[in-house]
């Protein structure tokens, strides 16, 4: 286990309550996509893991000390004052790394991610897609253990989301990396994760954990398999069981 | 250069010809009195003759105007990143700036005059320079200090930056554009201001160009008055497109602002 949510709720000042009595456990390596539709604290439960909000009542449980930290938002966020580079190393700039480290491991997260020819590119020299490659090595450049996206590629166009989406597998193959992903998007959580938890909205709870175990790798094949489309239904079943409650 | 940009040139010198010519004509053709308008030629005469004063008068406008600047820089940009980072101080004090913005400046430079000491012409002349010309600086700074997107906040909150980190590399960068803008506006105004206090402030210790001026309408020289008028119109357009040129440089490698259209 690398973090457990137990019985965390969640009240805004407003009085909305975004989290009800909400418990799961994620597993080191897991990817954990959170599905359901928008105002069903999927968002918020991210910010919890991240530290940027505090839950109203139960409490996070880290296995150990909370390990680094990536955060990809759905904007890219990226300074537009500055290159791609210096975006890039802003998390190790804010942790007082050397240069020559921090060098290196900018080179590397932009290795990652295929943009190294665009070290010196200013962000609104990048297509959308490019934009959000480079949100996503700031947040490997940290080293993270677990890699925290909110909807990274909802304004993306399906080419370039689908492209990303195998990148993104690629990556948590290769790199380690525990994922929690949100999305509203079936088809997506159903190609990237391990597992699917299904959310539902006011209060936000957790409705189904479904394990995604297999095929291990993924590719534009597996898209009109029989199998993906049987996992589709079932995640829809499962929010929509919720729906008529 | 492009025909577009040729003509941006172009169109307004043929004004400036057209309205010269028309002027000298119509002073000759209807016996204008020169003490009412001189001629385009008698106004480059009496610049030529008064040479040296008119300098020397447009050197202490320029020498206050740009001083006042950078006080008013200095003191602007300095408030806001403190009212940046209170905002029990900026409610406590922003009210204040405003007053003293809004407050006529004429109105209070007898006063000003007064506390500086009357032979202090210029320090008093300098001193309401500044009020005028330092509002827009902190205003803008501290809306652009402001300004930074709301999710890069929570990203340097999840690296744990410091106020100081925040300040430097986010809340200065953000506000950069709004800080240039207003530069823009504070150049102009600290003219403005100079040559309001000058006139309403000025004492015989301090001889700037609007000196010049109510001197020159006292002796109803006014050739003299047009001159020194010009090389008042010459130091602002100056000041603008200098400060123009440099928010272009800071800003063209990524400000929308800065973006060619296509």
């Amino acid at each position: 286990m690398l973090l457990a949510f137990d019985h965390v709720t969640k009240r805004f000042p407003s009085g909305v309550e975004a989290l009800h009595d909400v418990s799961f456990a994620i597993q080191d390596g897991d990817f954990v996509s959170l599905v359901g539709p928008s105002g069903c604290g999927k968002s918020t439960a991210l910010r919890l893991i991240a530290g940027l909000t505090e839950p109203t009542a139960g409490a996070l449980k880290w296995n150990g000390k909370p390990p680094a930290l990536g955060f990809v938002f759905q904007d890219p966020a990226l300074m537009p004052w500055t290159t791609v580079e210096a975006n890039v190393r802003l998390p190790l700039d804010l942790a007082g790394l050397d240069a020559a480290t921090a060098r290196t491991r900018v080179d590397e997260a932009l290795g990652l991610v295929g943009l190294s020819a665009f070290a010196n590119a200013y962000p609104r020299e990048l297509s959308g897609g490019m934009k959000m490659r480079v949100s996503l090595a700031r947040a490997l450049a940290a080293k993270p253990s677990i890699l925290l996206m909110d909807e990274p590629f909802a304004a993306l166009d399906e080419l370039t989301r689908e492209r990303l989406n195998d990148e993104l597998r690629e990556l948590w193959a290769t790199q380690k990396l525990t994922i929690v992903f949100v999305t509203h998007s079936i088809y997506e959580s159903v190609y990237l994760s391990s597992r699917i938890l299904v959310m539902s909205p006011r209060p936000g709870r957790v409705v189904a954990d479904i394990a995604m175990d297999e095929p291990r790798r993924r590719d534009p094949e597996f898209r009109i398999s029989p199998l993906y489309g049987e996992r589709c239904r079932a995640v829809r079943a499962a929010l929509q069981t919720d729906d008529a409650r | 250069m492009n025909r577009d940009h040729i003509l941006a040139y172009a169109l307004p010198a043929l004004v400036a010809v057209a309205v010269v010519l028309g002027w000298e004509w119509a002073v000759a053709a209807f016996e204008v009195q020169p003490f009412v308008l001189p001629a385009p030629s008698a106004i480059v005469a009496a610049g030529i003759e008064n040479w040296s004063s008119l300098m020397a008068s447009a050197w202490i406008t320029i020498r206050t105007t740009l001083a006042a600047f950078a006080i008013a820089l200095t003191l602007g940009v300095a408030l806001a990143v403190i009212f940046s980072q209170s905002r029990m101080i900026e409610r406590a004090f922003l009210p204040y700036a405003v007053t003293l913005q809004v407050t006529p400046i004429v109105a209070i430079a007898p006063l000003v005059a007064i506390w500086v000491g009357l032979d202090n012409g210029e320090t008093a002349v300098l001193v309401l320079a500044v009020i005028v010309a330092f509002f827009p600086i902190l205003a803008n700074t501290t809306l652009g200090l402001r300004s930074a997107d709301r999710q890069l906040h929570e990203l340097f909150d999840l690296y744990r930056a410091t106020r100081w980190q925040r300040l430097v590399r986010l809340q200065f960068p953000a506000a950069l554009p709004y800080l240039l803008a207003g530069m823009k506006i504070a150049g102009g105004l600290a003219l403005i201001g100079t040559v309001v206090a000058e006139l309403s402030a000025g004492t015989g210790t301090s001889t700037g160009l609007a000196w010049r001026i109510s001197e020159g309408t006292n002796r109803l020289q006014m050739a003299k008055v047009f001159a020194a008028l010009a090389l008042l119109s010459a130091i602002g357009i100056a000041i603008y497109a200098l400060l123009s040129w440099i928010e272009r440089q800071a800003l063209k490698r990524w400000h929308e602002s800065a973006r060619p259209r296509e």
